[in-house]
């Protein structure tokens, strides 16, 4: 197999962020589903809209907007020097970061969807048996939301995995910190590397296949009961 | 909003009712209700649908937060809106019953009960497993989901899982509607038995007259967000001013005690306290001395100066007249048995004809009585 | 019934004949050249009437779409080896490659006080990101790593390098502050005379192989009479004007 250590770097890295960022993503976006989910301020449209944003926006100006906020004149830049921390372009941790905004409504919809579909019965149901509401949440509306936390993790993982656009903005192909597997593969196809750009796309084609394989499998056991 | 800890409550005097004001104003409704309902036995909150019993229910529940509100169980007061005071339903000591038993679909029937019972201190829990599972006979029930059982048991199992975090309150919004009428008789003994054996009062949210003459001590009639009367049941019944007496069904409920039964004819016969009349009716037998309850309806009495010889009626008691309304063409008359009281309804005719005068003893004849519980 | 059909077809057949119809011409630009391009397009559309669509991108990427069966009628590549491929492969018109620039490397930095017009700040090292385009993919991106091999420097800028997938990226990583300095075309920040912001080192000849950058027309524009009006413009003196304002050679 004609993998390159770049190559393989590659692929440790992009699982790497793929899984970081799904785990990040259930913990942030959980409450802001939940959120949407039970309020009804006048602002659950605007948030709403502003969380499916990236549904609809190309990758690249999710990624240019990043590349001039993170930068040392941006908003943000300014915010993390000013906190001793530099930038985070060109860094793994702004990739993170990217990656979020990026995959933020494949996770904060589905979650929002299973939250609605609970709706106000159960919960008040555990109010009247003596849950607080911190409670109910974990003994109540995780146990019964649980396929949409499934498909909120295999949604927030393959996105990321398959993240081009966004890493092209702002990584600086730098191996072993921003060289992800997709920019790889476009630099051997850049370079006239066929052979190598194959194995790795072939790889991870292979790869996300079986590992969504095993997902799918998995959740269709759970939770048959009413 | 996360509701860790008890605030401090104020203190209230404790003379054993339930006391309640609530105040909710919604664009197109509106509940405006003040009660003092006895701290024991079942109170039914009866009315039309859009009446607002189960806002006030839920009132009750802390479910939703009136307007304006005061709650006091017992001498513990649970709300008070003029000090800001509120507690939340999950620190409220109650039981409730959702009308379509709202089961947690991801846990057992066991998972189910035990999901309130662990969350009060051991030291309170006064009702035991095995002792709601008995009363709402679902012991066998325990493995099942919720998905495997039947109308009829959910409701049963959504009962026993609010008795068992031993409330000092339950709370039962039409626990009966949407069962068929099968079901409701087969959950109906169930919810009698309780009303015996248990001390926790009830307030019992109904529309059918029916399960309210069955179950209920108290009273309260509701109309359009409002307290139209509030009393015990079987005084209420009997108001000439209420719906009750002016529909053609009107009828008196009265308690009694069983002390025979004739089994070649297949009669019940009841003892009536506070006089020696016995009622009888074709019933199956019951236990002696248990406590029985009868409806009366007003039309099936009517009434003779004397006491009627050869006739097929098998109920003819002495009675007096307390009272009476004209209505039209007919009259009802309000009579004592003892310390309980019948409905009598004849036509203006008769009743002139027999000059009857308040205070008059006179004969009730009972075409036909109807047992209500056991 | 067919006769104003017969009529329309005549009509239509005539302006054909005449050549009144307006062609196009599709044309892959390398990145770098994009400003130059953008100039000489209005001039080139007044001077022949045809219509100038320009997509701009990696050599590299370029070359795959190509061989992919990308409809460009012309490719003006980053480096010369990419059209000679391509002409070895036979899929360029016979004997229409030819150099029609010059490229330049300069080393710049959006902060106009950065650099001085020497490489001193770049030795001296005190940046943390340098800039430069995909070597493997951009012939600017190699010549930068060249300069940097004969300053012997590729040591010291190990962990600094940061890389465009094309040099334009690569000057956008610059020109948002992200990159403190990099190796950019000097088109990209040169006009009349002088670089348009900034503040920049133009790198010696010397110290890298000269980046001739070639033209083809490709098999797709044979027949397309744009393609090669296309062409002749770029080797004729006005366009020359506008190419070396933007500092290339020719």
């Amino acid at each position: 197999m004609p993998l390159s250590k770049n190559d393989l770097d590659a692929i440790l890295l992009t699982l790497e962020l793929a899984s970081l960022t799904t785990v990040l993503l259930l913990i942030i976006g959980t409450p802001i589903a939940l959120w949407l989910a039970r309020t009804e301020s006048w602002l659950k449209r605007p948030v709403g809209a502003v969380v499916a944003l990236p549904l609809v926006l190309p990758p690249t100006v999710i990624g240019f907007y990043l590349l001039v906020s993170m930068g040392p004149n941006g908003f943000f830049g300014q915010l993390t020097q000013s906190l001793g921390l530099g930038t985070f372009t060109f860094t793994f941790t702004g990739l993170v970061i990217g990656s979020i905004f990026y995959s933020l409504p494949f996770v904060v919809q589905p979650l929002q969807n299973a939250f609605e579909a609970i709706g106000r019965g159960p919960l008040e149901a555990a109010a009247t048996l003596r849950a607080n509401p911190w409670d109910a949440f974990f003994s109540v509306v995780l146990p019964l939301a649980r396929p949409g936390f499934v498909t909120a993790a295999i949604l927030a993982f393959a996105h990321t995995i398959g993240e081009f656009g966004v890493v092209l903005m702002i990584g600086g192909n730098i191996p072993g910190k921003t060289q992800v597997v997709s920019v790889q593969i476009y630099n051997h196809v850049e370079a006239m590397e066929y052979a190598q750009a194959h194995w790795l796309a072939g790889g991870m084609v292979a790869f996300a296949f079986l590992v969504l394989l095993a997902l799918y499998s998995g959740r269709s056991g759970k939770v048959r009961a009413w | 909003m996360f509701g860790f800890g008890k605030p401090s409550v104020p203190a209230v005097v404790d003379d054993g009712r339930i006391r309640a004001r609530f105040l909710v104003q919604h664009p197109g409704f509106r509940l405006d209700v003040d009660l003092d309902l006895p701290g024991r036995g079942v109170s039914a909150l009866f009315g039309h649908s859009g009446s607002g019993k189960t806002s006030c229910l839920r009132c009750f529940a802390g479910l939703d937060r009136p307007q304006q509100g005061y709650l006091q169980i017992a001498g513990e007061l649970w709300q008070d809106s003029a000090r800001g005071f509120f507690l939340p339903a999950h620190q409220r000591a109650i039981g409730y019953v959702f009308q379509d038993a709202n089961l947690f679909p991801h846990l057992s029937v066991r998972g189910n009960l035990q999901y309130g019972q662990r969350r009060i201190p051991t030291a309170q829990r006064k009702v035991a497993l095995d002792q709601a599972l008995e009363l709402l006979g679902i012991g066998h029930l325990l493995e099942r989901m919720p998905s495997a059982l039947s109308g009829g048991e959910r409701q049963r199992v959504g009962i026993a899982r609010a008795l068992v975090t031993s409330p000092r309150l339950l709370l039962m919004d039409e626990p009966l509607a949407s069962l068929d009428l099968k079901r409701k008789q087969e959950v109906l003994p169930y919810l009698q038995r309780l009303h015996e054996e248990l001390d926790v009062p009830v307030l019992y949210v109904s529309h059918a007259p029916d399960e309210v003459a069955r179950l209920a001590d108290h009273l309260v009639l509701l109309d359009e967000g409002q307290v139209r009367a509030s009393g015990p049941l079987k005084e209420l019944l009997l108001r000439a001013d209420l719906p009750f007496a002016s529909e053609d069904d009107a009828e008196a409920v009265i308690d009694g005690q069983v002390c025979g039964h004739d089994a070649a004819y297949g009669l019940l016969e009841l003892q009536l306290p506070g006089s020696d009349a016995r009622l009888r009716l074709p019933h199956t037998a019951v236990a002696d001395g248990q406590a029985v309850r009868v409806k009366i309806k007003a039309r099936d009495v009517s009434l003779g100066l004397n006491r009627a010889e050869g006739s097929s009626l098998l109920n003819l008691l002495p009675a007096r007249v307390e009272s009476w309304q004209v209505l039209d063409a007919q009259v009802l008359l309000t009579l004592c048995i003892g310390d309980q009281r019948l409905l009598a309804r004849v036509t203006r005719y008769s009743f002139d004809q027999l000059g009857i005068h308040a205070g008059q003893a006179i004969w009730a004849q009972i075409k036909s009585v109807s047992l209500l519980t056991p | 019934m067919l006769k104003p059909l017969k009529h329309s077809l005549f009509a239509l057949g005539l302006i054909f004949a005449s050549g009144a119809i307006a062609d196009e011409v599709k044309v892959a630009v390398a990145a770098n050249f994009t400003a130059p391009i953008q100039a000489l397009a209005p001039d080139f559309e007044k001077a022949t009437g045809h219509k100038l669509v320009a997509s701009f991108g990696a050599t590299g990427q370029f070359y795959a779409q190509i061989k992919n069966g990308a409809p460009f009628d012309v490719f003006l590549s980053a480096d010369d080896t990419t059209p000679a491929k391509l002409e070895s492969e036979g899929d360029i018109v016979p004997g229409s490659r030819f150099t029609y620039a010059i490229g330049s490397l300069v080393l710049w930095s959006a902060d106009a006080a950065y650099l001085d017009g020497t490489d001193a700040a770049l030795k001296a090292g005190q940046f943390k990101h340098l800039s430069i385009a995909n070597p493997k993919a951009a012939p600017y991106g190699l010549a930068a790593t060249q300069v940097l091999e004969k300053l012997g420097l590729s040591e010291a800028v190990k962990g600094k390098l940061v890389e465009g997938q094309n040099i334009t990226q690569a000057h956008q990583f610059v020109s948002t502050g992200n990159a403190e300095l990099g190796f950019v075309a000097l088109s990209q920040v040169y006009k009349d005379g002088q670089v348009t912001s900034g503040s920049a080192w133009i790198v010696p000849d010397a110290l890298y192989d000269p980046i001739k950058q070639d033209a083809v027309i490709l098999k797709q524009g044979a027949s397309n009479p744009a393609a090669t009006a296309l062409v002749e413009y770029l080797k004729g003196p006005e366009a020359a004007k506008v190419i070396e304002s933007f500092g290339y050679k020719l």
